[in-house]
């Protein structure tokens, strides 16, 4: 059994594990090695949480009563569009809404048996950058352009490990050879604006790994990012996060990148979630209408016959919700109740861990057949534009 | 004449870099540098690659928006890269142009109505009630409805705002549309809304599109045949089709093996290449590609052959066009990379 130490050293061996090719690329058959580390026991539960921003139009709802579990060693996906509420509700783990104009109104955010919405502002930073830290999607604006790197990634260092400067820049050289950096120790004393997108975007990865954090919020992590780059990045978190174990919560918009990283997935709209199942079943088997239509209209590489499913309309203003189910505008099914009443999160029979917020699922009305119908209506939808 | 529709010949787009006291250029930015491929009638050509290939200057040469270095663009009869002022603001009426960022490329400060009419003004086209009609026709084709003709850009969304600029680029009914990015800044269900009417207006309009994207699932929904363009060059160009099942440039394997694939139980085979993009000021020599190429740096002299020569675009049969010395040792060296499964279509 490997040491802590032993686990944070770098994997060097003098042979190029196997397939390495020429020119240092290589090839991931990723049929074999598994990444997936099995979850442990929650670590995190977030219950009603509410985060509101008060404005001259009045409530936004931004985040409106979300609750979801983390387990150790898990990764959650939160997967949604624009303004569903994904950001909101990691920026306000982190608690770093910005108040005013917005405040966190009610709800339980419980870390490792501590309320965190209960701690001092003093014994949160304690926990920020510590315990929990995050990656954001641009590593341009969250580096400062005036500090060298080496300054960034041991500034969290020193504060939280109590380490001296010398220690803490060795640290630091270890964290970005963890991350691939190459020439780390000639590298510490540059700015981030010598180095490219994608080793931004490890820095962002080796200063969140400094100080061992047990939960990592990665906020579109590799958004910015161009396709083969974003290839290097999730590989080099999904190794990580197998070696170290450390809990995700992954924040995305990207359907695709959420299928390779996640053992669970939350999808969210319009500051609710609206379906959450482990991420197998959301793929194979999605239930509410908002899960079919965006998992059909995305083009996909792998099979690109066919017209792309619509959802029609636009997200609604969290300012100006629609009465009752808050898809229920942009929904094919909608019928009476769903403009009457929101419904709740609906445990999917036969499907453990699955729930959807839909009245198509009740529990005495599950069909087999809703989904067929769902995905026949949003083609529809597309054949009209 | 060119028999296809149009016809790009090493087609050149090089950006100064000034310095020194005298603001003199000392260096050039090579965007695109001697790129060839042509366009056929009514189809769709996908343009893919990464930050910095130089595909959205391509893009915008073509229509001459940047004036190009060099090489030439021949389009009904004539070569775009010779025409003066007024010959090019009348062919511009065959050729329209949808920009990427919805909320930048709409004058906030006109109506909606306005900016859909502007190209008919400048091209002296129909009456003023003439006109009128016509943006009210346009608005109903992209999905609007004709009371938002009053309204001003900031009233709405960005799939709206993208719909107004299709509407305004069809106004002139071109023939050739460049789309930079159309559907990039958008969500994903509004994404596919955008998609399904461009598909729709093409087939109605007898469109030809040139896509420039960089979103690879994108491009291969849309395109009857895609380039794939790296550093200022275009690497491979096929039948989107083609291209997607077996990619014969190592770097499109590399790319198309990297696009994530939203279903959990599909694990591609992945190409991770080492590195960046190489700056396009200082392009490596020969093969662009050759730093960073497994196939270049297996062999020593296949390394040198490809450092010091820029491998041709040769037609590998069936139009399947790629630019690389070594082919066969890349087949060898990957496998054949099939994204797809047999079987699948």
């Amino acid at each position: 059994m490997a040491t802590k130490d032993e686990l944070w050293k770098p994997e060097k061996s003098p042979t190029p594990p196997p397939g390495t090719l020429p020119g240092g690329a290589h090839i991931v058959d990723e049929a074999s090695p598994a990444l997936r580390t099995v979850p442990g026991e929650p670590m995190l539960e977030v219950k009603g949480l509410c985060t509101y921003f008060f404005g001259e139009e009045g409530v936004g709802k931004a985040v409106d009563d979300v609750t979801f579990t983390v387990r150790k060693r898990e990764v959650l996906g939160i997967v949604g569009e624009s303004g569903c509420g994904k950001s909101v509700t990691s920026l306000s783990i982190m608690r770093l809404i910005p108040n005013p104009p917005g405040r966190i109104t009610g709800g339980e955010i419980l870390f490792e048996g501590k309320n965190l919405l209960a701690l001092s502002e003093e014994e949160m930073r304690k926990v920020r950058g510590n315990k929990i830290s995050m990656i954001f999607q641009e590593p341009m604006t969250s580096l400062n352009p005036v500090f060298t790197i080496g300054d960034q990634i041991t500034e969290g260092i020193r504060l939280h490990m109590k380490l001296g400067k010398s220690q803490a820049r060795e640290r630091a050289v270890e964290m970005m050879e963890l991350v691939g950096i190459p020439a780390p120790r000639d590298r510490l004393d540059d700015y981030p604006h010598q180095f490219s997108g994608g080793m931004r975007q490890r820095i962002m990865i080796a200063m969140a790994l400094a100080c061992d954090p047990t939960l990592i919020i990665a906020d579109e992590p590799t958004t910015a990012l161009d396709v083969t780059i974003q290839a290097q990045i999730l590989e080099l978190m999904k190794s990580l996060q197998a070696r170290l174990g450390t809990s995700i919560i992954l924040i995305t918009h990207d359907l695709a990148v959420v299928a390779e990283m996640a053992h669970r997935v939350n999808v969210m709209y319009a500051g609710r979630v609206v379906e959450e199942a482990d991420v197998r079943t959301i793929y194979k088997t999605p239930k509410h209408p908002y899960t079919i239509g965006l998992l059909c209209a995305i083009p996909r590489v792998d099979k690109p016959e066919g017209k792309l499913c619509v959802i029609s309309g636009t997200v609604p203003s969290p300012f100006h919700f629609p009465k009752g189910c808050r898809f229920g505008n942009r929904c094919p099914m909608k019928f009476d109740k769903c403009e009457a009443e929101e419904p709740p999160l609906f445990p999917i029979k036969g499907e453990p861990g699955h729930a959807a917020r839909c009245w198509l699922y009740e529990p005495d009305k599950q069909d087999p057949t809703t989904e067929k119908e769902v995905r026949r209506k949003m083609l529809e939808a597309g054949e009209r534009v | 004449m060119s028999k296809h529709f149009m016809e790009v010949k090493s087609l050149q787009k090089h950006f100064p870099i000034f310095g020194g006291i005298f603001s003199r250029p000392v260096a050039w930015v090579k965007a695109v540098d001697g790129v060839s491929f042509f366009l056929k009638e009514g189809e769709t050509l996908g343009l893919v690659g990464e930050s910095g290939c130089g595909k959205s200057t391509t893009g915008r040469t073509i229509l001459r928006l940047l004036e190009p270095s060099g090489g030439s663009v021949e389009f009904m009869g004539r070569d775009l890269v010779t025409l003066d002022r007024a010959e090019m603001r009348s062919m511009r009426r065959n050729m329209q142009m949808i920009f990427q960022d919805p909320y930048a490329s709409l004058n906030p400060r006109m109506t909606v109505g306005s900016i859909i009419e502007e190209p008919l003004v400048i091209h002296s086209i129909g009456t003023k009630v003439e006109r009128r009609k016509k943006v009210l026709s346009l608005l109903a084709e992209v999905g609007l409805r004709e009371e938002h003709a009053a309204r001003y850009p900031h009233e709405f969304s960005g799939g709206q705002r993208q719909r107004i600029g299709i509407a305004r680029a069809l106004a002139i009914e071109p023939r050739l549309i460049v789309a930079d990015e159309p559907v990039s800044a958008l969500d994903v269900s509004i994404q596919a809304q955008v998609i399904n009417l461009l598909q729709e207006l093409q087939e109605r309009h007898k469109l030809t599109y040139l896509f420039v994207a960089h979103n690879l699932s994108v491009v291969e929904h849309i395109s009857d045949r895609v380039a794939v363009m790296y550093l200022g060059k275009i690497v491979e160009i096929a039948d989107s089709r083609k291209l997607y099942a077996e990619p014969k440039h190592p770097y499109t394997r590399a790319l198309l093996s990297a696009v994530p694939i939203p279903d959990p139980d599909i694990k591609p085979k992945r190409i991770i290449l080492e590195g960046d993009v190489p700056s396009p000021i200082k392009a490596p020599t020969g093969c662009r590609f050759h730093p960073r190429c497994p196939v270049a740096n297996a062999d020593p002299t296949r390394l040198a052959k490809c450092r010091s020569e820029d491998p041709p675009l040769v037609d590998l049969g069936g139009e399947h066009f790629t630019a690389c010395h070594y082919v066969p040792e890349a087949d060898q060296i990957f496998g054949i990379t099939r994204h797809r499964q047999p079987g699948q279509s």
